[in-house]
């Protein structure tokens, strides 16, 4: 092991120096940077267009295949139409260049671009820099818990890149220099959590949060048959719902979205009436709180009939939540919902216009039959929507969720032609069927159903749990909810989508029941995580404090909080970096712990005395014991002087006849 | 350059106006153990940018109300705090434990070799640097190093090892851990020969500068000559025989030796003499020639090989 071969000639002036890192960079931290660019390439390739992850991986290929051939900067008729062809390619894409999206596709381009021209130290500093900023920037389009996980295992290669840049290291293998990193991390780990509970959070952002360009698949206020397909076979989670006490029971698991009264056709739109929300006598009411994945959406999904709106948001007319801004990141809110009530009891002509509303020139035969009915029951509406589901029941109708195209008349077609479709299809029917009939009907849409996680006591509701359904409004009891698709298969209610099309015999479109079902049990971490973690705000900080007695939380107290435990914490570290090992003789040891043991019991040893007289003194000051110093003495002698080191054996027997000695107090 | 003369002049000026600025600046004795009151801290450029960095990221999390990025800008922060810590265990406990110097001649550089203990724990990426020269080293628990390291050298004589300075930026390079050093030990630098000159006086021309040596061992007896000395005569022989016969010893080719002296060199001032003793003690090691050396308060007898060159650089260059 000799000195490395560093022998540069440092200018040095004290704390200011200007160092020459000119030399080129060793292999291995080259190596680990590119695998950093990576890392990092491959936490952003999902938000990415496909063919930029593919250039840019090739590219950082070529260039650590290059650089192992021959070290050596690319030449800048080469960095620069690329830097270019790279800022071209993003604004062509996403239209702009600010933004989290094209902002991130940006960075990770300059990142790997960077590596081109990384041959010294000084490179190698920036663009790990640049790279710890990057792997941020992708935790803003996807906070979950697996993607925190891989960034933060991301920070490895950058952290080992450092260490790799000092000179003069003990060699070690690559998967070994990220043992270190991984150490320092998990170091780290106590007092990040605290600093990030003890953050002062900020009451609103120093600068606009940019809309997210994003197209969410999700629910939208219009819907027409057809529109779900995409949204029945996405099986990300959409919402967590947790409440005080119990569960619903599945047949009353109706998160209401959007109600849509306004029907041309073709589409059904929810259209705003900008009125205060209508009476509703509550019977019974739940509360419970949801943690809503990020929809893009203004809408705030609720269960059934929600009392009021949570903070931020304003209570529709229907009973609908509405947020003040999209919701681009997880939002957690608490509400009561009434699950037994009378929805506006009494319909002015306003709303009864609305609610009989019907396109001119649309479904004849579907306003046939409808005409029929009214001509039958008259004002029995109950009768009417009684008559209605039977129809979808016994007139062979079939649940599929790859139904025939329809035409214009698409209620017609749907009725009296394919007889096949899902929840859209049915709900839209139902509900022309009802307005043609004079019963005042409304579509609704949003989630039902869902998982209950025993062991996270929540229900998970997933994207593909998104249904539509109708109200009816039924004199002396308001708007009742009305589920056509359940007269159809009622497994779609009980068990949800996935259930309903295995019924249908189109099973594989999830993969495997053992499989969803062991997605749903461990949907629990992320439940936790979005709970623990990233619904962690101003409001859950005061709620964790109160309990130690902190009941204003404000900046200033967080502040000094966080700065008294960092001191905390930094005496910790403190003392550990003080902390030394003692490299101490066990034999030295042991004769200390025996001096000690005499002086309690009043023989001290004196500064001037060695171990013979010392000792020796013991046994005449304790006369019964004395045969017991004198072995003592005399093993200690031997092994001291007698051997180079001591020999392990009597050794060990020296400490036990030490431990187990004990003085007994000198009669004076 | 310029800036860095004058950094170093207000260095030197600090230090004679303010020692208090500069703890441990007297020198010390060997060994030298690096401990908690002697090391200091400073984040480094990079850790400073780095700082920045994190400010920037923190501000980001925040005004995006993003946890898990506030959470790993918290995490990378702890880190980078963490690694100042390990930046003081990387030199806390280190100690230099001897310094053997070598030979240099004034105006060459001198080879000191630092020897390193690093104690209970494996030391990485530690630089000494002294006089502006550097070495960067690493060792493993329970070992000892020689550290080598060059020392500029300007004029023969004493001279004391300027402060050293022992620093670190293990492991990420945020922040930097030094502490000086300042052995209290002088290396002694050998007078620089001149370049050239005449060659000491070559024993022929002076008879004092060589001693002759007549062989002990009898070669043969021959016949008187005039001129014989009569000390050479035997007697003994010549009584059993006809004329005088004389002792003829074998005469060996006189053996070359330079017989150095101060006192021959009255005509220079004595700093060229003692350059000039210097290189004829230069060629007389490097041919092989034994040689004396006289000097004022110093006499060295004949002798040859490396050790008796060192002997008699070492007494030139303790000349005051």
């Amino acid at each position: 092991m000799s000195p490395a071969s560093n022998n540069a000639e440092a200018k040095t002036f004290g704390l200011f120096r200007r160092k020459r890192d000119e030399a080129p960079l060793d292999t291995r931290v080259f190596d680990l940077l590119c695998l950093t660019a990576a890392v990092v390439l491959v936490l952003h390739a999902i938000h990415l267009p496909p063919w930029l992850d593919a250039a840019l991986m090739a590219v950082l290929a070529l260039r650590w295949w290059q650089r192992r051939r021959k070290p050596g900067r690319a030449p800048a008729y080469l960095k620069l139409p690329l830097v270019v062809m790279l800022a071209a390619t993003v604004i062509f894409h996403y239209g702009n260049i600010f933004g989290r999206e094209p902002g991130s596709a940006l960075a990770v381009g300059l990142l790997v671009l960077k590596l081109l021209e990384t041959e010294t130290a000084r490179d190698a500093k920036v663009a790990v820099a640049f790279a710890c900023f990057t792997l941020m920037a992708a935790l803003l389009s996807d906070q979950g818990m697996v993607a925190t996980f891989v960034v933060a295992l991301g920070l490895l290669p950058a952290v080992a890149s450092l260490r790799a840049l000092q000179p003069a290291r003990l060699p070690t293998s690559l998967p070994r220099e990220l043992l270190p990193a991984l150490g320092l991390l998990a170091a780290a780990l106590p007092l990040s959590l605290l600093a990030f509970v003890l953050v002062p959070r900020l009451e609103s952002p120093l600068w606009g949060a940019p809309p997210s360009g994003q197209a969410r698949t999700g629910l939208s206020d219009g819907m027409s048959p057809g529109d779900f397909v995409d949204l029945l076979t996405d099986d990300r989670p959409a919402l967590r719902a947790s409440f005080d006490q119990g569960v619903p029971a599945p047949e009353q698991r109706y998160f209401r979205a959007y109600v849509m009264w306004h029907y041309d056709g073709r589409r059904w739109n929810s259209v705003p009436s900008g009125r205060a929300p209508v009476p509703v006598e509550a019977i019974d009411s739940i509360g419970y709180r949801i943690a809503l994945e990020p929809t893009s959406q203004r809408v705030l999904p609720a269960l059934d009939v929600p009392l009021e709106a949570p903070p931020n948001a304003t209570l529709g007319s229907d009973h609908d939540i509405t947020s003040s801004k999209p919701v681009q990141d997880p939002l957690t809110y608490e509400l009561r919902s009434a699950v037994r009530y009378r929805l506006q009891p009494e319909l002015d002509d306003f709303a009864r216009r609305r609610a009989l509303q019907l396109p001119e020139g649309f479904n004849p035969r579907a306003l046939a039959l409808a005409a029929q009915w009214k001509q039958a029951y008259g004002t029995r509406d109950a009768a009417i929507v009684a008559a209605a589901l039977s129809l979808f029941h016994d007139g062979g109708f079939s649940y599929t969720l790859a139904p025939a195209p329809l035409g214009r008349d698409a209620v017609d077609d749907f009725l009296f032609g394919t007889h096949e479709g899902f929840c859209e299809h049915y709900a839209s029917a139902f509900t022309v069927l009802m307005r043609a009939a004079g019963v005042p009907a409304r579509v609704v849409t949003g989630y039902q159903g869902g998982y209950w996680n025993k062991l996270g006591q929540y229900l998970l509701v997933r994207q593909s749990d998104a249904h539509a359904w109708s109200e009816v409004w039924l004199d002396g009891r308001g708007w009742v909810r009305i589920d056509p698709t359940a007269a159809v298969r009622p497994e779609r209610v009980s068990l949800g989508a996935a259930a309903a099309a295995a019924a249908a015999g189109q099973s594989e479109w999830q993969g495997a029941a053992w499989l969803r079902d062991l997605r749903n049990r461990w949907d629990v971490v992320n439940h936790w995580w979005s709970e623990g973690v990233i619904g962690f705000d101003a409001l859950r900080q005061r709620g964790l404090l109160t309990p130690f007695g902190v009941r204003n939380t404000d900046t200033m107290t967080l502040s000094v909080l966080l700065a008294a435990s960092s001191v905390a914490f930094a005496l910790l570290g403190l003392a550990w970096a003080l902390w030394r090992r003692r490299d101490e003789d066990p034999l030295r040891a042991a004769l200390r712990t025996l001096e000690r043991k005499l002086a309690l019991a009043g023989v001290a040893r004196r500064s001037s005395e060695g171990p013979q007289h010392y000792l020796q003194r013991a046994a005449r000051a304790l006369p019964g014991q004395r045969a017991q110093l004198d072995q003592l003495m005399r093993s200690y002698l031997d092994l001291r002087y007698a051997h180079q080191t001591p020999p392990p054996d009597p050794l060990r027997r020296f400490r036990r006849a030490v431990r187990e000695f004990r003085p007994r107090h000198v009669v004076k | 350059m310029g800036v860095a003369d004058t950094y170093r002049r207000f260095q030197q000026w600090a230090e004679r106006r303010l020692p208090a600025l500069t703890r441990y600046r007297r020198p010390e004795s060997l060994p030298v153990e690096l401990h908690r009151r002697r090391i200091y801290i400073v984040p480094s450029g990079l850790g400073a940018a780095f700082g920045v960095l994190l400010m920037i990221m923190l501000a980001g999390a925040l005004n995006y109300a993003n946890n898990a990025a506030l959470l790993l800008t918290c995490m990378l922060a702890a880190a980078c705090t963490a690694s100042m810590l390990v930046a003081f265990r990387a030199l806390d406990g280190l100690r230099l434990t001897a310094i053997q110097a070598g030979h240099a001649t004034a105006g060459e550089a001198l080879t000191l070799q630092l020897h390193v203990d690093a104690g209970v724990r494996a030391r990485q990426a530690i630089r000494m640097e002294m006089d502006g020269r550097m070495q960067a080293f690493a060792v493993r628990a329970h070992q000892q190093l020689p550290v080598e390291i060059a020392l500029q050298t300007d004029r023969r004589g004493w001279q004391q090892l300027p402060r050293i300075q022992l620093w670190t930026s293990w492991p990420l390079g945020l922040f930097r851990a030094w502490s000086w050093l300042y052995p209290d030990m002088s290396v002694l630098v050998w007078p620089r020969p001149e370049a050239e000159g005449p060659p000491p006086r070559s024993p022929t021309d002076d008879p004092t500068h060589q001693r002759l040596h007549h062989g002990d061992d009898l070669a043969a007896l021959r016949d008187y000559r005039a001129g014989d000395s009569q000390r050479r005569i035997a007697w003994k022989a010549s009584a059993r025989h006809e004329g005088l016969l004389v002792k003829d010893f074998e005469q060996p080719r006189p053996r070359l030796e330079w017989r150095l002296d101060w006192r021959d060199l009255k005509h220079l001032d004595s700093e060229s003499r003692i350059s000039r003793l210097a290189r004829w003690l230069g060629e007389a090691e490097a041919r092989g020639v034994p040689s004396s050396l006289w000097l004022p308060g110093e006499e060295i007898g004949h002798g040859a090989g490396p050790a008796h060159y060192a002997r008699c650089m070492n007494a030139l260059a303790k000349l005051p």
